[in-house]
């Protein structure tokens, strides 16, 4: 910290010239074990400044955000603070608070065990000595009543007790107090809207651009693109781990912001998938409604169909799923399932394998009863499924007795295939199964799922890629728990999912 | 709803309960009404209550303590033994035992061990100390310590006004405190506390640090009580202490504690003994019949928290 700069910065206050930075990244890459998260981006965001930050998922906007505020280290790159250089081993979140750069992340950061002020004082650690309590409270209400005039909350109120709109509201607000030691200079805005409701959302989003104007800088994530151009001074458009588009907001307009995010799909993809749509006869093996939909609308699944569920992911898609499963086994007010099912899990760690169990054993579990006779599992019979399934899916192992982790993760996903299509059930419900898979596997896993549809087997497939939904024969879209959009085969255009996806009704 | 605030009710189930059970043992041995009677009840009571304390702050960053049982019966050996004949060999020995408590939980926080199983082997460290020290009951506690366990307050039992002493020091400290919010945001969302900028590691390890201070005082005062001391004397302190945080309004997981609650919990459990004995129940019944209490106040809590759930 050298007086220069800081005399810079405080130069830089009243002009908003992009030279002056507060924080500016070049280069900056980081990855986690193999996957690469962030491709060499550059971003500087100077004071005055409202930045609108918009991409898929997996896009690298948190994962970028996280850096800025210091909670990541880069793996490689420049990371500038206030005019200078920090070393990448220095990165923290002090460093950064101490130029005055707050994050309001997408999950919530608040202990719930705690009143909201003394969610105040665990941000602020300058807030302590005598009377911190009716300082905190004081900050709190203050920032609370400028940002959302009449919101009703009472900073003694334990956090766990409010409501998700205004947890996020003391989010928010705790993100924008000002104390002695520290000044808010910048603050990143994580999807903040995602839990208001439309008229507190715009409050935000009028307070956003008074902070502006007092010389602030704002990064807006928001997939509501109305709330984008409404605030932003200018658009930056992710896209696998890079930087798009970084462009004054009058530039773009809503077609070809869309645009930007999305990529041409290639038309390399061979012409099975260019069959018609099929029309949908008969009973439905599965309907089922989301529990926040308001009309009638619902998922339905026909016999040797592949049903795609879309949206931004969180969007109440593996909830639906859960659901389904749940009516296969109990009675239940939203779901009715006809015939058995099996879950292939997109999250391996926390619901898909048996971390100590080999590959054989992570195989059959789901087919114990069908391989067992007189109450014991036939050990012959469960070793000719292991064989069969290694063939089948060319799991690449010497041995179904190893350990299921020493296979790679696209051959962990196999073994979980495996274990669903090795099973009785007619039914297959898939969490965004192809996480993290390659694409010679993906390849092998959608042939086979074409198959077995063919012969009559049903698939639920939740998938994050547009490219997945090009095999389903009929396809819906999520948003905010409920279904927006439901598009057969022949109907289906990247462009149709993304615009549903994001809000229509701009604000 | 504003009838009857569920967040009161949580807080009043601890008191009343012990009010219930005070007035049942006065009810059938009216002798015990007096300050001798109380002094009596009560100051077997007090060790358990210092040792729900030192649990009550492992629960508040998530963990649980199998040890403090194990930890309790040490320091009251050291205390008959060492502390009496070589007081600074002692004294330096309860020092170090609070420092191994500290460790720890830097071990455990560095090295994301469960609590659980490290501190089951830590109960079995902590009983072999005890045995080595003291091969056969006795001991003899120091006479200072006596004196001070012992000492007749005017007019209130010093058990009383000890018990009332630690719950609100301890409720001052880590509910109203600027530091104390802290240590306890770490078991609500350690994450957030994390980003904030704060160091996980220094919290546990205060936490760890303050759990093994509070298992000390309880072993002492145990010793002053008994005046002698046996390597098993405490083992059973391991589940009253984590019976007497849960019964006190606490919970497992989330940092979700009351001081003031778990020393009435504790108080609660030990005089559970006492009404059972004075019900001529006799003491192989009583561990059951201790049990079987248990569950119908915590069954009485899960209904206070059903409530609490539709009041939201």
């Amino acid at each position: 910290m050298t007086t220069h700069s800081q005399q810079q910065r405080r130069e830089a206050m009243p002009g908003s010239s992009l030279q002056d930075s507060l924080v500016a990244l070049s280069g900056v890459t980081k990855t986690f074990g193999a996957v690469r998260a962030l491709a060499g981006v550059d971003l500087s965001v100077g004071p005055g400044e409202c930045i609108g930050l918009v991409g898929h998922n997996g896009a690298g906007k948190s994962t970028l955000m996280q850096i800025l505020a210091g909670t990541l280290r880069p793996t490689d790159g420049r990371y500038d603070l206030g005019g200078e250089t920090v070393a990448l081993s220095d990165v923290s979140v002090s460093k950064a608070q101490g130029v005055g750069i707050r994050c309001v992340f997408q999950e919530l950061s608040l202990c719930p065990n705690l009143t909201a002020t003394e969610n105040v004082r665990v941000r602020h650690a300058a807030l302590s000595g005598f009377g911190w309590r009716k300082r905190a409270a004081k900050l709190l209400t203050e920032a609370l009543d400028d940002i959302f005039p009449g919101h009703g909350i009472s900073p003694g109120a334990t956090v766990g007790d409010l409501s998700l709109g205004r947890r996020q509201m003391v989010e928010i607000a705790i993100n924008f107090i000002a104390t002695e030691s520290s000044h808010p200079r910048l603050v990143i805005l994580d999807e903040p809207t995602s839990s208001l409701d439309q008229s507190v959302a715009s409050q935000l989003l009028a307070y956003a651009r008074r902070f502006v104007e007092a010389g602030g800088s704002i990064i807006l994530i928001s997939h509501i693109l109305g709330d984008i151009f409404s605030t932003a001074g200018r658009i930056v458009v992710m896209r696998d781990g890079a930087v798009v588009a970084d462009r004054p907001a009058s530039e773009f307009d809503r077609a070809s912001l869309v645009a930007a995010m999305g990529h041409v799909a290639e038309d390399d993809e061979d012409e099975a998938l260019a069959h018609a749509a099929k029309a949908r006869i008969g009973e439905p093996v599965v309907i089922a409604r989301p529990p926040k939909q308001a009309n009638g609308a619902a998922v339905s699944l026909h016999r040797g169909e592949i049903v795609g569920l879309a949206g931004l992911a969180g969007h109440g898609q593996t909830a639906l799923l859960r659901l389904v499963q749940h009516a296969a086994y109990h009675r239940s007010r939203l779901a009715e399932v006809r015939g058995r099912i099996a879950f292939v899990a997109g999250d391996r760690q926390s619901d898909g394998v048996f971390p100590l169990w080999s590959i054989g054993e992570n195989v059959t579990i789901r087919s114990l009863p069908a391989l067992s006779r007189l109450g014991f599992v036939s050990s012959a019979r469960e070793a000719a499924m292991e064989a069969e399934w290694k063939d089948t899916l060319k799991i690449r192992t010497p041995d179904m007795d190893d350990n299921i982790l020493t296979l790679s993760g696209g051959n962990q996903q196999k073994a979980l295939f495996a274990r669903a299509l090795g099973s009785d059930a007619e039914i297959i419900a898939m969490d965004d199964p192809m996480r993290g898979v390659d694409v010679g596997t993906k390849r092998e896993v959608y042939e086979r799922i074409r198959k077995e549809a063919g012969e009559g087997r049903s698939f639920l497939w939740y998938t994050t890629e547009f490219d997945e939904l090009l095999h389903c024969d009929h396809v819906y879209v999520f948003r905010e728990g409920r279904i927006v959009a439901e598009l057969d085969r022949g109907e289906l255009t990247e462009e149709k999912v993304l615009q549903s996806s994001f809000d229509e009704a701009a604000a | 709803m504003a009838r009857l605030d569920p967040k009161l009710l949580r807080a009043a189930v601890p008191a009343l309960s012990l009010a219930l059970l005070l007035v049942a043992i006065f009810i059938i041995q009216p002798r015990t009404m007096s300050y001798f009677g109380l002094n009596l009840m009560l100051n077997l009571a007090l060790p358990i209550a210092f040792a729900t304390m030192a649990q009550l702050f492992i629960l508040t960053v998530n963990d649980l303590d199998l040890s403090i049982g194990g930890f309790v019966s040490m320091v009251a050996c050291i205390a008959a033994t060492w502390l009496n004949e070589t007081p600074l060999l002692g004294i330096a020995a309860l020092i170090a035992s609070i420092a191994a408590y500290a460790a720890l939980g830097a071990l455990i926080h560095l090295r994301n061990l469960p609590s659980i199983v490290v501190t089951l082997g830590m109960s079995f460290v902590w009983l072999g100390c005890a045995v080595l020290l003291l091969p056969s009951p006795g001991g003899a506690a120091p006479d200072w310590l006596t004196a001070i366990v012992k000492f007749k307050m005017p007019f209130v039992p010093l058990a009383i006004v000890a018990s009332a002493v630690l719950g609100l020091v301890v409720h001052f400290g880590l509910m109203r405190s600027a530091g104390g919010v802290v240590l306890r945001a770490s078991g609500g969302n350690p994450q957030a506390v994390a980003k904030a900028g704060w160091s996980l590691l220094k919290l546990k390890v205060t936490m760890y640090a303050l759990a093994g201070t509070f298992g000390v005082l309880s072993g002492l005062i145990l010793v002053g009580t008994t005046t002698s001391a046996d390597a098993n004397i405490a083992l059973r302190y391991t589940l009253l202490s984590i019976a007497g945080v849960i019964l006190g309004g606490g919970e497992f997981t989330g940092g979700r504690v009351s001081p003031i609650g778990a020393v009435l919990g504790a108080l609660t459990l030990a005089l559970v003994g006492s009404l059972l004995s004075f019900l001529r129940i006799s003491p192989e019944w009583q561990i059951g019949a201790q049990g079987l209490m248990l569950i119908v106040v915590l069954a009485l809590r899960s209904l206070v928290n059903r409530f609490e759930e539709r009041a939201q």
